[in-house]
């Protein structure tokens, strides 16, 4: 394989690897988050308003690392600064 | 396909060109700033009103009510920014379902710049809420911490923004990969879907920029309380 080839397969692989383990975490996670909010839920449902406002925005800062992978595998696929750089070694 | 709506180029005159952001915020910022003018034109107090200023008042009520509730302050100073974002992102992100509009809030520039007001408004709030005391919250518990402190005020500000592009660029893109596989009635569904996520997405972006403005202007709490114990004994003896 040359150079070009590596860097592509190389990329896609790593995006691939990239979404499938950072999204684990998160997703145990915000599975834990909901299960919780949902028992605090039935036992209080007064609260119901307080617990979902702070169930969002936990979720939301939870969801962030798996945001971050996904930006990095997007980047990855249709803005890699290595694919940009060896394409214009070879085209210039 | 354009991931970003940087990239996609509306109108070119010369060496300055207009690309969709720019474009679609304008649109955005048109829109909203006619329709409230269209509608607080003629407001009135009787009990008929129009249903546009009913849908007004159930959207400032709201946002008062919230804002309230998480900062238990009168919500009257920070209305107008925390509400001005959730309306904006809101609005740019549900506008979603008119065909050939791209959000703007899917290029990183507009929530960069989003996050940035945020930045730039807590210290601001807090400034103006406790005068220069504020900045001691930045070397809590001792001046060790200062460095930690300015990192994780600048990492929750990139966090936001790239949280509010990630998912809203997630949504256009899954859109459009669906389209190549499944074009029938699956991308709808991916919509509604991005539609949901566009409107929490909007409510998380104004509620953390509150949550983040109501810690900087908190600390006077406990000697509220004291205050307000004080009177009751007081009242009690009296």
């Amino acid at each position: 394989m040359d150079n070009v080839s590596i860097i592509g397969a190389m990329s896609i692989i790593a995006s691939g690897l990239t979404m499938a383990i950072g999204s684990i975490g998160s997703a145990l996670g915000e599975g834990r988050a909901l299960a919780q909010a949902l028992s605090a839920i039935a036992q209080q449902p007064d609260e119901t308003n307080t617990i979902t406002r702070t169930l969002f925005v936990g979720m939301a800062m939870v969801e962030s690392t798996a945001i971050y992978c996904f930006v990095v595998s997007m980047i990855l696929i249709f803005a890699n600064p290595f694919w940009e750089y060896v394409v214009s070694r070879a085209g210039g | 396909m354009h991931i970003t709506p940087d990239t996609l180029i509306i109108f070119q005159w010369g060496p300055v060109s207009l690309n969709g952001t720019i474009f679609f915020t304008w649109c955005v910022m048109a829109l909203m700033v006619f329709g409230s003018w269209l509608i607080t034109r003629k407001l009135s107090t009787e009990t008929h009103l129009s249903q546009w200023q009913n849908l007004i008042e159930v959207l400032v009520t709201g946002m008062r009510d919230e804002i309230r509730d998480i900062s238990n302050q009168d919500p009257g100073r920070y209305l107008s920014f925390v509400g001005t974002l959730f309306l904006f992102i809101a609005v740019s992100n549900l506008l979603g379902i008119v065909p050939g509009y791209k959000p703007p809030t899917g290029s990183f520039s507009t929530t960069a710049a989003l996050a940035l007001c945020v930045f730039v408004a807590v210290p601001l709030y807090g400034v103006s809420q406790k005068g220069i005391s504020y900045f001691k919250q930045y070397i809590e518990p001792s001046a060790f911490m200062l460095p930690f402190n300015i990192i994780g005020e600048i990492s929750r500000t990139f966090a936001m923004a790239v949280r509010l592009f990630g998912n809203i660029m997630s949504g256009t893109i899954i859109a459009a990969i669906l389209l190549t596989i499944a074009p029938l009635i699956f991308p709808v569904l991916m919509q509604v879907l991005g539609l949901l996520i566009g409107l929490i997405q909007a409510y998380i972006f104004a509620i953390l920029a509150m949550v983040y403005i109501a810690a900087a202007t908190r600390v006077q709490r406990p000697k509220e309380k004291e205050g307000r114990q004080n009177e009751k004994g007081n009242l009690s003896n009296g």
